[in-house]
């Protein structure tokens, strides 16, 4: 079994905390993704996985085995970093059987373990090259070879596709997936890009400020944010989070204080007679998409998401009305958190 | 568009670059054709005249015990001075690598010694190893030892040594802690997943990553302990006793300057910038090539 369970874990740089206390249970062959802006704490977190950073307070398990006080060479993990962290002095063939060669394992063994997992990513030609003579995708995917013949219990990876060009992430980031459902290991993935978060995560866990702000898959996470954190981070364009004041059309709840009122812009759908009036400032043809910006009486912007044929003209008046009732996400004002 | 500055006045250009040209033209062009010359010509005991002798003082040189033993004793001082220079100093390095808090305090004070002059520094040391008065001398009698080496040849070759690597640990360690900070941690925490106690990354990352510095000092050094190291030994042994430390470069000094054979110092100053050239050829062409992963 190679679960990871977080419990309570906390991280400080002498007197200032960075991570206030994530806990979660991550079950074998699950895909989990830590998302948040930068400085949220997402890095730390793995790295205290992996062992290269000291738990302030908590507990860490791999394969239920507390790992607290363990070197990162006995939690059998393995991780792929963000500028990849090739040997640039060894071969690729040699910089994916470094980890092997410690642990003494018979040359031929070592030699067939590395040329099933180059055959795997496509490697076999390179496998003399250095990293330098590589292209970044290549280079990504040597990273990637390095994790996988070891067979560890657990995969980290920080940030491993941003140095990639937007399109070789796109198609990098499904090997990756693939990849993972294949050979079925435990994976923790962090980055920053919540595109990259929503398609790969099993779950996905929002950070913000040391804070998991939220766990759950995907799909949960757009249709119920618990915080006004993750329901603007998660989902692009951003949802449009107003004051309750800016929608005075809507009927809104007038007993729990006040209000911030959340609307997907794609859950915005023109309605003859409806309660939202927008005034359009900018109206972008995506093709599939209409993307308009508008403004509401009250001066604040407001996002909506319309067909690619929707005919909106710039200066005109649009009569808006929320899709259904569970496109209005309503959170209180103070706490952030959803009502 | 790349910009370029340019000058109308033909003349301007060579005005600033002059100062530089003079100096060297001065201090090293001159005086190297001095010594080119010279080397070929014998002077007179008496003086009043110098007379063209070819190749003959070369081949008096190659056929002098002292001067071959001169050069035995060279190659024992750089190759002593060069490691014991280049260990310390990476072992210095590396632990400054390490520690966080006070980090600058420590390379200030590593660096200093460099900032002494080599004449000063063998002051420094030929006072803690003076066998009379000398603080190293004591504590060493208190256990025993007797050093003397104004009488013992190998002990003034250990203490030539150690002030000429105290003097050089400085600059050396300077150029390590900047290679190592050039090798980007990641690396080295890729290799402690991959199973790499502290010793093994060593081994296996941080030194053949530092071997372009590790080349390039180790020319340096050489430099350094063939020519750098004449205050030292001046001031510390003036070559003795009994010539156990007359390096080539000492010797040079010794006999044109002290003993006064101009033209015989200058064939050995002409054999030293063959030495030095050969160096830096192999410093130029051959290490900043081939070192590359």
């Amino acid at each position: 079994m190679s679960t990871v369970t977080l419990r309570d874990v906390k991280k400080a740089y002498g007197d200032t905390p960075v991570i206030h206390g994530v806990s979660m249970e991550i079950q074998t062959g699950e895909f989990i993704v830590v998302v948040g802006p930068s400085g949220c704490g997402k890095s730390t977190l793995l790295r205290m996985v992996a062992g290269l950073e000291e738990i302030s307070d908590g507990e860490i398990h791999i394969a239920e085995k507390l790992v607290n006080n363990l070197e990162p060479r006995d939690r059998d993990i393995a991780m792929v970093f963000q500028n990849y962290a090739l040997y640039p002095h060894m071969s690729v063939f040699d910089n994916m059987a470094y980890g092997l060669k410690l642990r003494k394992l018979p040359k031929d063994e070592i030699r067939a373990k590395v040329e099933e997992a180059a055959d795997l990513l496509q490697l076999r030609p390179y496998l003399e090259r250095r990293p330098r003579q590589l292209s970044g995708g290549q280079r990504q995917r040597v990273a990637m070879g390095r994790a996988i013949v070891r067979e560890p219990s657990v995969f980290l990876f920080d940030e491993p596709l941003s140095n990639l060009d937007a399109k070789l992430r796109v198609q990098m980031r499904v090997e990756i997936r693939k990849l993972q459902r294949r050979l079925g290991t435990t994976s923790l993935y962090v980055t920053h890009d919540q595109v990259e978060a929503m398609t790969m995560a099993d779950r996905l866990i929002v950070m913000n400020a040391g804070v998991a702000e939220q766990i759950g898959s995907p799909i949960d996470l757009y249709e119920h944010p618990e915080t006004v954190f993750v329901a603007g981070f998660i989902g692009s364009p951003a949802m449009n989070l107003l004051d309750a004041a800016a929608f005075p059309g809507l009927s809104l709840p007038t007993d729990r204080g006040p209000l911030t009122v959340g609307i997907r812009p794609e859950h915005l759908v023109v309605a003859d007679g409806g309660p939202i009036g927008a005034t359009v400032d900018l109206v972008e043809p995506l093709g599939a998409d209409t993307i308009v910006h508008a403004q509401l009486p009250t001066g604040d912007a407001l996002l909506i998401r319309l067909p690619g044929n929707a005919k909106v003209t710039q200066g005109t008046t649009l009569s808006l009305a929320p899709k259904d009732e569970a496109a209005v996400h309503l959170f209180d004002k103070d706490t952030g958190r959803r009502i | 568009m790349e910009k370029r500055v340019y000058f109308r006045a033909r003349l301007f250009p060579y005005l600033l670059v002059a100062p530089q040209i003079i100096v060297t033209l001065v201090f090293f062009i001159w005086p190297a054709a001095q010594a080119l010359k010279l080397s070929v010509m014998r002077e007179n005991p008496f003086g009043g005249n110098t007379r063209f002798v070819g190749m003959q003082n070369f081949e008096r040189l190659f056929n002098d015990p002292i001067y071959l033993d001169s050069f035995q004793t060279t190659i024992l001082f750089s190759v002593a001075t060069t490691f014991s220079g280049l260990i310390i100093a990476l072992l210095l390095a590396l632990a400054a690598d390490r520690i966080i808090k006070g980090a600058t305090g420590y390379r200030t004070f590593l660096i200093w010694p460099y900032a002494v002059a080599p004449a000063v520094a063998g002051a420094l040391w030929v006072f803690l190893f003076d066998p009379t008065i000398g603080i190293i001398t004591y504590a060493m009698a208190l256990f025993g030892y007797d050093w003397n080496h104004k009488l013992n040849g190998n002990e003034a070759m250990t203490l030539v040594v150690i002030a000429a690597t105290w003097k050089q640990i400085s600059y050396n360690f300077l150029f390590f802690v900047a290679g190592l900070q050039a090798i980007p941690r990641s690396l080295l925490e890729a290799a402690a997943i991959d199973g790499a106690g502290p010793l093994r990354r060593f081994w296996t990352v941080t030194f053949p990553l530092l071997s372009p510095t590790t080349f390039f000092l180790l020319v340096v050094n050489v430099v350094y302990a063939f020519f750098d190291t004449f205050g030292i030994i001046d001031a510390v042994t003036k070559g003795g006793p009994a010539g156990a430390t007359n390096i080539l470069v000492y010797k040079v000094y010794s006999d044109g300057f002290v003993g006064l054979d101009l033209g015989g110092s200058a064939a050995q100053s002409v054999i030293l910038m063959a030495i030095v050239i050969g160096l830096t050829v192999v410093q130029f062409r051959f290490i900043e090539r081939k070192v590359s992963y």
